[in-house]
Order: C-alpha cells, then structure tokens, then sequence
C-alpha cells in the first residue's frame, strides 16, 4: 500500500472561504492602488461635474421639476455608464491578465483552489465598482439636494439597489470574455462593444423589426434603473405610429422581469466564466 | 506508517497532448527522498510541461502526477500543501509591495498569522531583498521579481520543490544566491526538483538527474552513475593558458605526446587540446606540459563530465 505523507508543517490550510477573503483583500488592494481606479475616478467625478455644470447652466425643465424627474435624468441616464466603466476598468482583463501578464504563475502555483482565486478576484472587482458608483451616487444626491433640500424619495434607494445588481451581472459579464480571451485588449475592447453597442442595438432591432419584447438583453433589464424613477412606472408596450408601415415601439420591463434578466445574465455567465477559467490551461 | 513517509513525486504514465504534438509520452518517474534532482533535456523537451502538470498549470491528456502520493489533478489543495513552486517567470500583482505578495502566499498557505510577516522578511531576507519589502513590486526588474518568487516558493518551508529554471532573468550575482540558497535547502530535508538548462549549475547542486527528450524519459539516476553510463570513451578537450607565447617547436613536442589528437591555437598565450583517456589522459597531459617548463598557467577542462553525458546522449536521441 502507497504512504500518503503527511505535513510536518505547523501551517493548516485555511478553508476556501478564508482563501477567498485573502484573495479579496489582497486584489481590492491591488485595484485601490492602481492607475487605473484613479482614471476612472476621475472620469466619474469629471461625468458628474459636467451634468451638474450644464443643469446649473442651462436649468433644464425635464431636470427640475421634480426631484424624480432630476433623479431619472441625471442618475437613470448616466449611471449604466459609469456601471460599464467600472465592469470594464476592474473585470475586462481580470482573468486575461493572469495569463498573458503571467500573474497567474505566482498564484495558481499554490495550495489554492482556481475557482477561489475567479471568486475573490470577482468580489474584489465589484467593491471597486461599487466605491466608484458610491462616488456617482454622492454626486447625485449632492445636486438634489441643491435644487430640491435634504432627502430623496424612496424611488432612488430602489434605483440604486437595481444599479448594485446591474454591476454584478455586468461584472460576471465582463469576468466571462476575461476568462475566454488569452489577451487583455480583445477581452476589453469584446466587453466595451457589447455593453455599450451591441446590446442596445439588439434591443432596438428586436423591439422594431421582430416587434417583439428584447427580455433576453441584458441593458433592457437595467432600463429598470432608470424606469423605477418615472412616475407613473412606464407601461410594457407602447407604440408610436410615424407614418404607414414604420413605426416606433417601445418595451419597458417590469421590475421583477428585469431582476430576473440581471441576475440570469450573471448566473449564466459567472458559472460560464468560471467553468472556462478552471479548464484554461498556462501554456 | 504514513508519517514515516519520506517526500516524493511521481508521474505515472503521465502524457500531455496538444492536438496531433505530444510533448509527453507516458512519462513514468518516482523522486522520493531528500535530496537535489536536476531535470535536464533540450528546449520542447516537456520539463515545463511536466513542471506545470505537477502544479495544476495544465491538465495531463492521461496519467497522473502524484506529489506526496497525492493526485494533483483530483486534490490540488491538499497535494501541494506542502510544496513551494516557482514555474517560468512569473510576474507578480505590480500594486503589491513584495512584503504584501509574500504575505498574500504566506495566507493562502495557510502560515499562522503571527508568523506571516516574520517568515515573509525572512525568506526577503534570503534572496537579499529586505530592503525593498515595502516597494511596490511593478518597479522590480525582472531578475529582482525573480529573486521575490524564489521567496514565494519558499514561504512555509514546503518539504517538496519545484523549480523550474530558478536563476533565470538573473545576474551571475543573483544566480550564484539562488544556487547556495538550493544547496542549504538540501541540508534541511528537502526534495528539489528542478529544470534547468545550465549543466554546470545542475553538477553544481544536483545529487541526481533526470533527462527527457520529445517527452520521454532518457536516464534517470545519480549523476555519477548517469555519467558512467552514458559518456563515451572519447576525446576531451581541455583550455592551457601559458605565461608566454609559445614556439612551433614546443608545439610539435605537445603534438607529439601521447593521448593529444589535436592541438589548436585560441589565443596568443592560449591552446585548445583534444587529448583521449577521460580524466587520467587529462592528469597525464598535464603532469607532461608541466615536465616541459612551458610555462603552463591554467589548465581547465572546456566541458564538465556532465555536459559530455548531455551532449552524447541528447546527439544519439535527435
């Protein structure tokens, strides 16, 4: 019979979940110091600045004539931007990078599980995003409270919990074409194009030609970020006749059905990742 | 007993496929014990190969790679709990300062955490880089971030080691370091497997080689043995410096001793001299040259017993 030896080591291996907390700490680490969080800071703060300047400049009906109406256009607009950026910045070469930067060789190496290394870097990811949204969010609420006192209505708390499971799935997105690509630059550029292109042209097409309800696009989920702020909620189906046969139709989700589409979008492609992550190999 | 049982590693009929290449064919190799293995083979050899099977870099086509008598495929985790690896040349995160990327190891490897800092500046301290601990490693040249990953596979003194070209990207300083550092590794009861392309580093630090070539394993013993068994009786060339220019007359007499097939000019105080019988034509030459009061100042063979072994061997493979 084989012997199976045994440590002499007083080192006990810490259980996955504590591998994940180390993996977290030490990668948020690693983004909070990078030049690229400060970038990206900086172009969050410079968005913000530039809508609070023109609202301050050119006094906007639409903006001010109520705080939802300021809150739609000034967060509902402009924060999938900022959730793309971050998912972008933090997640687009996260895995990639582990294999064309090497990072990888100093860490896949040790007595570490590879799905705990995808986890921790996910989480460690997300609260970089999420520090960044806080940032946006603080802009927000800062101009609000300007033009309309102290408090914002209970719609924008609902909105910025739909922003927070936006980023997730839109992070397990980016994580997945990280995974799938070997290099950095196609893992980002596939990322950018689908999140800020591809998807909203889908949802176009599908809604006008096919007249059908785009309930498999993942930015058709996250219009509910902006939707909750409009009173009354927008109905699911509209259409406006620009003359025979053209016209414009319009789908809204409704808030359970947009949840639904985020977190199916980050089950899917989270597991997808990780699965591609496991089985890639350091050639 | 199991705890009796000494480090090991051991590929059983491992194989690597990649598409129609094979870079492993049915490898089949046991290490156990305390000792230093050098694992040496031409470039696509599959040293690399075999190196990232037995971290879980890449998965075997069939076969096993066992370290402790423990799967690495099936049960990563625990098979190299007790192993320090250093595979090519990794980079590490570049916002980490080397302190915090050894503790980062020192964490995953389970070190208590009133340990972590000590051990980290110590192993800093052993591949002489304590004083930039708390430099973020981005700004670390190559052979710098070398010598941090050197540490990193020594962090939790792991019984087994893989090293897969250790002194690459390092200066002659660095690698003569890294060389006593795996030499007094030896004496702690370790078991060090190590890839390397530098035959006279691996003479240096080795008790034993293994050698492989288009995947297979060629030999596999103590280098002694290995070279015994592999080096032909054949001609060596040795390198004589002389303290003066010397005349063709003198170069017939040396022409004209017994054992020197050849004898070529490499400098104007220099010879190369082929001369048969291994090592007790070398003593002979020698003891000759000196008898002739030519003025013989260095004497040095051009190739180790090794390099010889290598180059016969890895000549009658290809």
């Amino acid at each position: 019979m084989k012997a199976q030896h045994t440590s002499k080591s007083a080192a006990k291996l810490p259980s996955d979940a504590a591998q994940v907390l180390t993996i977290i700490k030490y990668f948020f680490l690693d983004y909070f110091r990078s030049r690229r969080f400060f970038v990206l800071l900086l172009i969050t703060i410079a968005v913000g600045l530039l809508i609070t300047g023109v609202v301050g400049y050119y006094r906007p009906q639409s903006f001010l004539s109520s705080d939802l109406a300021f809150l739609s256009n000034f967060w509902g607009e402009w924060v999938s931007f900022v959730i793309v950026l971050s998912a972008v910045f933090f997640g687009g070469d996260a895995i990639s990078s582990e294999f064309q930067n090497k990072t990888g060789y100093f860490l896949v190496g040790n007595p570490i599980r590879r799905s705990t290394i995808y986890i921790g870097k996910y989480i460690a990811a997300l609260l970089g995003s999420i520090i960044i949204l806080l940032v946006f969010t603080a802009i927000t609420v800062g101009n609000s409270t300007y033009y309309f006192g102290f408090g914002v209505p209970y719609e924008f708390f609902e909105s910025f919990l739909f922003s927070i499971v936006y980023i997730i799935s839109v992070m397990g997105l980016a994580f997945l074409f990280s995974s799938l690509f070997k290099s950095n630059s196609v893992a980002i550029i596939v990322t950018v194009i689908l999140m800020l292109f591809v998807f909203s042209l889908i949802e176009t097409l599908v809604a006008n030609l096919v007249v059908t309800e785009p309930w498999f696009v993942l930015t058709y989920g996250s219009e509910i970020i902006r939707n909750i702020l409009i009173s009354p909620y927008p109905p699911a189906h509209t259409s406006s006749a620009h003359g025979v046969p053209f016209s414009i139709a319009t789908y809204n989700a409704s808030v359970p059905e947009g949840l639904i589409i985020m977190l199916a979008y980050f089950v899917v492609s989270f597991i997808a990742g990780l699965t591609i992550f496991e089985r890639k190999e350091f050639t | 007993m199991a705890d009796m049982a000494e480090p090991s590693v051991q590929a059983i009929d491992l194989t690597k496929r990649y598409g129609q290449f094979t870079a492993l064919s049915k490898l089949n190799l046991k290490i156990e014990g305390s000792k230093c293995v050098g694992f040496l083979g031409p470039n696509g050899a599959g040293k690399t190969t075999t190196l990232k099977i037995f971290t879980d870099m890449i998965r075997p086509s069939e076969g096993k790679a066992l370290i402790n008598g423990i799967d690495v495929h099936r049960q990563k985790k625990k098979a190299l709990e007790n192993c320090g690896a250093l595979i090519e040349t990794p980079e590490i995160y570049p916002s980490l300062t080397a302190k915090e990327a050894l503790i980062m190891i020192a964490e995953i490897k389970g070190i208590p955490r009133k340990k972590r800092e000590r051990e980290a500046e110590s192993a800093l301290s052993r591949v002489k880089m304590r004083a930039w601990a708390d430099k973020t490693v981005g700004k670390f040249s190559k052979g710098m971030k070398q010598r941090i990953n050197v540490a990193a596979a020594l962090l939790g003194d792991p019984e087994v080691i893989l090293l897969d070209e250790p002194t690459s990207g390092l200066d002659p300083r660095g690698m003569s370091e890294v060389r006593d550092i795996i030499k007094n590794l030896k004496r702690e009861n370790k078991l060090i497997f190590l890839s390397s392309h530098l035959l006279n580093e691996v003479s240096e630090i080795c008790d034993e080689v293994a050698m492989i070539n288009h995947g297979k394993l060629l030999a596999y013993g103590k280098i002694e043995d290995i070279v015994k068994k592999f080096s032909k009786e054949s001609t060596n060339i040795v390198e004589v410096s002389f303290s003066r220019p010397l005349a063709n007359s003198v170069l017939h007499k040396i022409r004209g001793i017994n054992g020197v097939s050849k004898v070529e000019r490499s400098g104007q105080t220099d010879l190369n001299i082929n001369v048969k019988g291994g090592i007790p034509g070398q003593e002979k030459l020698l003891s000759r040259l000196v008898s002739m009061k030519c003025g013989v100042i260095g004497f040095k063979p051009a190739s180790s017993a090794l390099e010889e072994t290598y180059l016969n061997l890895f000549k009658e493979v290809t």
